[in-house]
C-alpha cells in the first residue's frame, strides 16, 4: 500500500513535468499546426542558462524569472528568424528544421557546459510532508507550479484581448488579419510562451533527474504522449494528460513491465491514442454549421 | 466630391495567372459604390487587392494616403473594414469574443464599448446569442456577425463581399436595410460586391461593371438601371 501511494505521488510529480512539456507543445501546435520536436532541448538549454546564473551567484528565484524571460526571447527570435522565412515551406522542411534545432541545442549545451552530469538545486525545502518518504516538498512544489501556470495561461487566453487575438489568429489567420491582428507576431508570441513554459519544466525536472544535455529526451516522449492523451489542441487536456501518463507510467513500470521498459510504455500510449482515439480524451470537435 | 479610396492601375495575380488588368476606380466619401459583374470578373479580387491580400501592382490611396505597400492588418487599422467572402467567422469563439476581438486594436476603449452597444442596436439578434459559439449561428446570423465585426473596428470604409450570398430573401432585405442605415447614420463609405445586381443598384449610388478583370463601364446607379442593353448584357435582367 505504501509503495502504491509512493508511486502515485512520484507519478504525479513526473506527470506535472510532462504536463509542462505538453503545454509547450500544445501552445505551438494550436498557433501554428506544427509539432516542435526541439521543445525538450530548448527546455534543457534554458535550464543550463538558469544553472549558469545560479553558479554566478544569482539567487534561485531571480535566476528562475530571468531564465523564463531569456527563454521567451529565444523562442520569439527562433520564430522570427528561422521559422518565418519558412512560412510557405512544405511540412517536411519544417520537420527537418525542428530536428536540426534539436541537435543544435543538444550539441551547443555539450560544447558550452560539457556533457558531465550536474546537480541542479530545488527551491523547495528538503524533506517530505509525511516524514515517511512518501511525498517530498519538491514534488508538491512541482505540482503546485504546474497548476498555477495552467491557471495563469487559462486566464491569459480567456480574459485578455491579446490572448483572444492569439486564439483568433490560430483559428482563422486571414480573418484575424482583417480584424487588424498582426498574425505573424502572434505566432512569435506563441513560440516565446512555449519556450518559457518549457524552461519551467526543465528547471523543475533538473533537481530530480540531474542536469545533462540529454535529460529531456525521454521526457519529451512522455510529453508527446501527454499532449496526445489530452487532445493535442487542448491546454487543459494536456495537463490532465500529463498527470495520467505520469501516474500510469509509474504504476505500469513498478507492477507490470519493470522500470527499464517505461519509455516504451510512452510509445505504446502514443501509438494507442493515434489508433483508437486520435482526438484524445478531451479533444474538442468544433460544432460547425455548413 | 472627395474620394475616400482611389485606385489607379490596380492589377492582381494568383500565381502566374493575372486576375485584374490595371483597374481604375474611386469611391466617394460617404457614398456606396457597387462592383458588379459575372462570376470570375475579378470583383472579389479587387477587394482583396485593396487590402493587399493578393499579389498586386498599382496604387491605392486612402484619403490621399498611399496604402499600396501596407500590410493587410495596417490597412485595417487605418479604417478599412473588409467583410470577406465566406464571412470569416471565428467558429470556435463565442459571438461576444468575435466582436471583442476588435478591442485588441482599439485604443479608445470607451468608443469601442459604444460601438458594441451600437452593434447590438443594429443586430439585436446577436445580443441574444452573445455566449453562443459562433459556428452554431445560422448563415444570416453569421453574415450579421461579419458586418458587426467590421463595425466594431470603427471603420471609415467598409468593403463588403457578397453579403447576400446563400441567404433567404427576407434576411437579405433586412441586411441591406441595415447596411443602408449604417451608411447614413455612421457615415461609413462602402464598396460592395454583389451577384444580385438589382439589390446592389438599389443600395449603391455609383457602379463599376467588371468583365474578366477589366472595367467595362462605370457611372451613377441610375444610369445602369435605365440602360436596358447594358443590364441585359452584363447583369442578366
Amino acid at each position: 500500500m505504501e509503495l502504491l501511494l509512493q508511486q502515485i505521488a512520484s507519478g504525479l510529480t513526473s506527470g506535472a513535468i510532462y504536463a509542462c512539456v505538453a503545454l509547450g507543445l500544445v501552445m505551438i501546435y494550436v498557433s501554428t499546426d506544427h509539432i516542435n520536436f526541439a521543445q525538450g532541448e530548448m527546455a534543457m538549454f534554458s535550464t543550463y542558462i538558469a544553472w549558469a546564473l545560479i553558479q554566478a551567484g544569482v539567487s534561485y528565484w531571480v535566476a528562475f524569472g530571468a531564465t523564463m524571460v531569456i527563454a521567451f526571447a529565444g523562442g520569439l527570435l527562433i520564430q522570427r528568424f528561422i521559422l518565418k522565412p519558412l512560412e510557405h515551406a512544405p511540412v517536411l522542411a519544417l520537420v527537418v528544421c525542428f530536428i536540426a534545432l534539436l541537435s543544435i541545442f543538444n550539441s551547443m549545451a555539450g560544447v558550452i557546459w560539457s556533457f558531465t552530469v550536474k546537480q541542479f538545486p530545488s527551491p523547495f525545502p528538503k524533506g517530505d510532508l509525511t516524514g515517511a518518504g512518501l511525498v517530498s516538498y519538491h514534488q508538491i512544489g512541482v505540482v503546485g507550479v504546474t497548476v498555477v501556470m495552467l491557471g495563469l495561461l487559462t486566464c491569459f487566453f480567456r480574459f485578455t484581448t491579446l490572448g483572444l487575438a492569439m486564439r483568433a489568429a490560430a483559428q482563422n489567420a486571414s480573418s484575424a488579419r482583417l480584424m487588424g491582428v498582426r498574425v505573424s507576431w502572434m505566432l512569435a508570441l506563441g513560440w516565446g510562451m512555449a519556450a518559457a513554459i518549457g524552461a519551467v519544466a526543465g528547471m523543475l525536472v533538473a533537481p530530480i533527474v540531474f542536469l545533462d544535455p540529454n535529460m529531456m529526451t525521454g521526457i519529451l516522449t512522455y510529453g508527446f504522449a501527454a499532449a496526445l492523451v489530452g487532445g493535442i489542441g487542448n491546454p487543459g487536456g494536456a495537463v490532465i494528460g500529463g498527470f495520467v501518463v505520469g501516474v500510469l507510467e509509474n504504476l505500469v513500470g513498478t507492477y507490470i513491465i519493470g522500470n527499464e521498459l517505461k519509455l516504451s510504455f510512452a510509445l505504446v500510449i502514443i501509438v494507442g491514442v493515434l489508433l483508437l482515439k486520435p482526438a484524445g480524451l478531451f479533444g474538442r470537435v468544433n460544432v460547425k454549421r455548413v | 466630391m472627395t474620394a475616400i479610396l482611389e485606385a489607379t492601375g490596380l492589377s492582381a495575380y494568383y500565381g502566374p495567372v493575372r486576375a485584374l488588368y490595371e483597374v481604375d476606380f474611386r469611391i466617394e466619401t460617404g457614398g456606396v459604390t457597387a462592383l458588379l459583374g459575372a462570376n470570375g470578373a475579378g470583383k472579389t479580387t479587387t477587394l482583396r487587392a485593396v487590402c493587399n491580400m493578393v499579389r498586386r501592382s498599382g496604387t491605392t490611396k486612402l484619403n490621399g494616403q498611399d496604402i499600396s505597400r501596407l500590410a493587410t492588418e495596417d490597412i485595417v487599422r487605418l479604417g478599412v473594414a473588409h467583410v470577406p467572402e465566406g464571412r470569416g467567422t471565428f467558429t470556435g469563439l463565442t459571438v461576444e469574443e468575435n466582436l471583442k476581438l476588435a478591442f485588441h486594436v482599439r485604443r479608445d476603449r470607451a468608443a469601442a464599448n459604444r460601438d458594441l452597444d451600437l452593434v447590438f442596436t443594429y443586430f439585436p439578434r446577436l445580443k441574444e446569442r452573445v455566449r453562443q459559439q459562433a459556428g452554431t449561428l445560422s448563415g444570416g446570423e453569421q453574415q450579421m456577425l461579419a458586418i458587426s465585426r467590421a463595425l466594431m473596428l470603427g471603420p471609415k470604409l467598409m468593403l463588403l463581399d457578397e453579403p447576400s450570398f446563400g441567404l433567404a430573401p427576407l434576411v437579405v432585405q433586412e441586411i441591406f436595410r441595415i447596411l443602408r442605415s449604417i451608411n447614413e447614420n455612421e457615415h461609413v463609405s462602402m464598396l460592395i460586391v454583389e451577384q444580385n445586381a438589382a439589390l446592389a443598384l438599389e443600395l449603391a449610388d455609383h457602379v463599376y461593371l467588371l468583365e474578366t478583370g477589366r472595367v467595362v463601364t462605370s457611372g451613377p446607379s441610375a444610369m445602369v438601371q435605365n440602360d436596358e442593353a447594358l443590364r441585359r448584357a452584363y447583369l442578366g435582367y
